[in-house]
């Protein structure tokens, strides 16, 4: 019972991180990015690669995971994303599935279409065993800590520093902050990127869990959607918990009632939407 | 000065090479494989099979050429698309043999073309019992699931496991392959203490490991189609230590598939399954089939859907040398009834009561052989038919 | 003295030369092309298919990310009428288009509460709930293995449907043309205009006078009604049911074809589908990874550059090549 609220925290932080990027773009930028889920399945190949061909070990990879992801993610956003920044949702819709597209079929052409190989470091693997019935994975251990030590630096970020009030201005009326001087665009780009390097951590640490093969973006885009929608978008400390409660309702649906299957997680994402489509935590947009 | 006699004799030969003329027609395979999508490998390793059928033995027989023309039915579960490839191959390429069939719906869907086309039908992988009920002129050179699935529940019960739980993939073959091994393992007398059905594309089974954990059976019998599951389920089996507190791992072989047994890694050591065909079955034909394979494809292992392409191919070639290179469908499938061969995976035969393939089930086990990972067999169940018809 | 504004309309309604030759194309296509009638068929369900998404994104602006909803209730309801014996065609689709329609009145409840991003998401969501339905009741859908065994009885009692497509062929562009025909007298009506004001400034239109959602509701039913009638085209003519009619890439590609054909025209939608099915029929047989990859490219380019898809393009030449025609007139 508490190794499966355990378990859910874990799956919940995994879904967090890739998917904050994801809800700030929304919040941010007003932009409907359904690519997201390539950054995240870029980071897992590069962390694949450094790994399986060059032999980096696993905790070394994940820094340059972050920093090709939004390197890669700049790179977009300044050539091709910042085109359709006032463009109608469909028009961002139908663009990212294109990214989408090519992104799967670069990838297949690549690694192939096979499930990539991940080797876990010893001290990353195996399960120890608490009093109280409580199960603990090491792995799953270790992405608690990491996701919710990278929610707190986010959420200090957004609060503490100059560069979170500008964001945070930025995401609540753009007009009047570029009215005040603030750079909205550098904002933009900046969080572009933030968004994908922690996509692409994302993806390299659910490599795991998630497994990797070039058909990832399709397969994950609806849970990364759906906590946007149940958390709201824009809004980081909504994510991180509409990130834990569809990872444990997942989870434990999964562990009592497999027989409902995804039902439950749509089902929740349609009736947030339907009673409270600003999502559980979000505030009624300003627009 | 040609006399009366040449003239006849010559006449004669003529005859006989014209009539041989309709033979030397190429003999056009029409294949349906999903080359694309989510099983686009099932699509490469068939072709590869096939072609290196082809490579190796050959590409005339009867007296005539194989020529193939594949169809990618991607996403290989959209019936439609199948059928309409299907519909094509035969009315505008004008095939004499549709082959092919990765997957349940597509066989399902194309049955109907074959009967009313009146062509032959070979499936080289789609495993669900059904499938050769659906036509007069299909016949299957791959496996079924309930035939690959009994003899591990005979083996469980025989071997000290009295309960257990299962866990397969919500589908056509999950569907068989749970309803096979309960059937057998309690009429062996063991008892089946949980089951569950997940979904096909699920990306984490940590809550059904916990509740297998905390159920505590002797052994889980798995089925899962070869992926990105499969590779999910084992690491989890590992790392809570299922495989520690002494819950054994019983399954079919396509758990262990040489295609993703290395992407699984150590953690499949020791894995008990049932399966038609190993990589490492120690046989001349196999031997002779693994080297030209590695040099074929270098980057791929050998596993059971390439051998199922081969075969396939190997049934066609010699049902064409049986009756000449007639393809028409009553005289291939007449042809193709009790045909007996020794193919890589070992000695196989169509039954000519359901056109079904009937071969020796391996009982094997997950070694490292050489460095590689192998299934390495130490029982077996010969001239098995699929027991899913009775 | 009133402006005469139903003067460019009445114009607007009246059938074309173009749209004449236009509709020669399928008939054309059946003696030329014979040996394929079966991708010729599925271009036609498709059409029909995109046609209903062009009635709600195109004129009305709702953006759906979820319409194969409708497309795959439709074709199941076909099927389970045809397996459970009721195999005639014409009562086949009209069970199609009234579970599709049913289905389409309950969710637009839904899909009109929240702004434009909710909305997607709600599409997104119904389809995606749909299809783990029919994936997990296996016993009613057969579930990824898809329903078989159906068995469709002959056209108006004589046309049988065979391998070499025929009877499907003509059956599907029938009926696509007497949908399409239904549609465009809908949208050139004072309810299909005021559906384009809707979509250009939903705010403004209650002070004109019109009731904004149950303008948005009668559509939405209405799409959803053709897209289940266009599902269950498909099963009548393939005699099987995939889980494949509710999966969301059936509903993205369908907005890309929507899109690369041109929105708010119908024939947008028409040659859209006519473009995309030849160039994957023709493109896919090379390399599977590169039509996905050229695909992703020219979305991209056309989401970028062109629009307003091929109908524009088309527009733009029609409208280049008038002017030159009419300088021309004017210098002799």
């Amino acid at each position: 019972m508490l190794t499966v609220l355990f378990d859910g925290i874990a799956a919940g932080v995994l879904l967090f991180l890739i998917s904050v990027g994801l809800s700030v773009t929304l919040g941010l930028m007003n932009f409907v990015n359904l690519a997201h889920g390539a950054f995240a399945m870029l980071g897992g190949y590069v962390c694949v690669g450094l790994l399986n061909r060059l032999g980096v070990p696993f905790l070394a990879t994940l820094p340059i995971v972050m920093l090709v992801s939004a390197a890669v993610g700049v790179l977009l956003e300044r050539t091709l994303y910042w085109r359709l920044y006032g463009a109608t949702h469909l028009d961002q819709v139908l663009f990212s599935i294109g990214l989408v597209f090519v992104s799967i079929s670069t990838a297949h052409f690549f690694f192939g279409a096979q499930q990539q190989p991940l080797q876990l470091p010893p001290m990353l693997s195996g399960q120890f065993h608490l009093p109280g019935g409580l199960d603990v994975g090491v792995y799953r251990l270790f992405l608690i800590v990491v996701g919710l030590g990278l929610a707190a630096a986010l959420q200090w970020m957004v609060v503490g520093t100059k560069f979170g009030a500008t964001l945070r201005a930025a995401v609540d009326n753009p007009r009047a902050a570029r009215g005040l001087g603030l750079d909205v665009d550098r904002v933009f780009v900046a969080t572009f990127a933030l968004g994908s390097a922690l996509a692409g951590l994302g993806g390299a640490l659910g490599v795991e869990m998630l497994g990797l093969d070039p058909e990832f973006p399709v397969r994950y885009i609806v849970y990364f959607l759906i906590v946007v929608a149940v958390g709201g978008s824009g809004n980081i400390k909504g994510s991180l918990y509409a990130s834990l409660i569809l990872g444990i309702c997942d989870v434990a649906g999964k562990y009592w009632l497999p027989q409902a299957g995804a039902f439950f997680i749509y089902g929740v994402m349609l009736a947030t939407l339907v009673f409270r489509p600003q999502g559980l935590f979000g505030r009624v947009a300003a627009k | 000065m040609t006399s009366n006699k040449t003239r006849i004799a010559t006449l004669a030969l003529a005859a006989i090479f014209s009539s041989g003329a309709f033979a030397a027609d190429p003999i056009k395979i029409g294949m349906v494989l999903p080359m694309s999508g989510p099983f686009a490998a099932y699509g490469k390793q068939i072709e590869h099979g096939v072609r290196l059928y082809l490579a190796t033995k050959g590409d005339t027989f009867g007296g005539r050429k194989v020529e193939l023309i594949i169809k990618d039915d991607s996403p290989g579960t959209a019936g439609d698309v199948s059928k309409r490839l299907a519909q094509e191959l035969v009315v505008k390429d004008k095939v004499d043999i549709l082959a092919g069939f990765g997957l349940t719906p597509s066989a399902f869907a194309v049955a109907p073309v074959a009967t009313e086309a009146k062509k032959p039908m070979v499936v080289m992988n789609a495993a669900t019992s059904a499938i050769t009920t659906k036509s007069n002129y299909l016949v299957r050179a791959s496996m079924t699931l309930p035939q690959n699935t009994a003899p591990i529940a005979s083996w469980a019960a025989k071997n000290g496991i009295k309960n257990v739980f299962t866990l397969v993939a919500d589908f056509g073959p999950g569907q068989d392959a749970e309803a096979q091994f309960k059937k057998t393992f309690t009429a062996a007398g063991g008892k089946i203490v949980g089951e569950v059905r997940v979904p096909v594309a699920n990306p984490d089974y940590g809550p059904f490991l916990q509740k297998i954990k905390d159920t505590k059976p002797d052994a889980v019998f798995l089925f899962l189609p070869p992926g990105a599951g499969t590779i999910a389920f084992m690491k989890g089996y590992t790392e809570r230590g299922l495989a520690a507190s002494g819950i054994k791992l019983i399954a079919t072989g396509d758990l262990p598939d040489e295609e993703i047994i290395d992407a699984i890694g150590d953690a499949a050591l020791g894995l008990i399954t049932s399966f038609h065909y190993s990589e490492a079955h120690k046989s001349p034909e196999n031997a002779a089939y693994v080297a030209a394979y590695a040099k074929a494809y270098p980057k791929d292992r050998p596993n059971f859907m390439s051998v199922g392409g081969y075969d396939g191919m190997h049934l066609i070639a010699e049902v064409l040398n049986k009756t000449g290179g007639d393809a028409s469908a009553e005289k291939f499938i007449e042809a193709a009834k009790g045909m007996k061969w020794i193919s890589p995976r070992g000695p196989v035969s169509i039954d000519p009561a359901t056109r079904d393939i009937v071969q020796t089930i391996y009982i094997r086990k997950v070694e490292k052989v050489g460095g590689k990972l192998q299934n390495v067999e130490f029982d077996q169940v010969p001239d098995f038919k699929d027991p899913g018809k009775e | 003295m009133t402006a005469n504004v139903a003067g460019p309309l009445r114009e607007a309604a009246r059938w074309k030369k173009a749209e004449f030759a236009f509709w020669l194309l399928p008939v054309a296509a059946y003696f030329v092309f014979p040996s394929d009638l079966a991708l010729l068929s599925q271009i036609a369900i498709t059409a029909l298919f995109a046609l209903s998404l062009d009635l709600i994104l195109g004129y009305a602006g709702i953006v759906s990310l979820g319409h194969a909803a409708f497309f795959g209730t439709g074709a199941y309801a076909a099927g389970l009428l045809a397996r459970a014996g009721y195999g005639d065609p014409l009562l086949g689709l009209a069970a199609a288009a009234g579970v599709a329609g049913a289905l389409g009145f309950v969710t637009s409840l839904l899909v009109l509460r929240g702004a434009d991003l909710t909305r997607l998401m709600v599409t997104l969501g119904v389809g995606l709930v749909l299809f783990e339905a029919a994936n997990k009741l296996t016993a009613f859908t057969g579930g990824l293995d898809g329903l078989q065994g159906i068995e469709i009885k002959p056209l108006l009692g004589t046309f049988a449907f065979d391998m070499f497509g025929r009877t499907a062929y003509v059956y599907s562009v029938a009926v696509l043309f007497a949908v399409f025909w239904l549609a465009r007298r809908i949208v050139h009506s004072p309810f299909g205009i005021s559906l384009q004001g809707i979509r250009l400034n939903a705010a403004r239109m209650p002070a004109l006078g019109t009731p904004v959602n149950a303008r948005l509701m009668a559509v939405y039913t209405l799409a959803a009604a053709i897209a289940g009638v266009a599902g269950g085209l498909l099963t009548q003519t393939t005699q099987f049911v995939s889980i494949d009619v509710l999966s969301f890439p059936r509903s993205a590609e369908l907005l890309l074809i929507l899109v690369l054909g041109g929105t708010g025209s119908l024939y947008g939608a028409l040659i859209g589908a006519i473009v995309f099915m030849t160039a994957h029929h023709l493109l896919a047989g090379l390399n599977p990874q590169y039509w996905q990859f050229w695909l992703g490219l020219v979305l991209i380019f056309v989401v970028l550059f062109a629009r307003d898809g091929l109908m524009g393009a088309l527009r733009r030449l029609a409208a280049r090549w008038a002017s030159r025609f009419a300088t021309r007139r004017r210098v002799a």
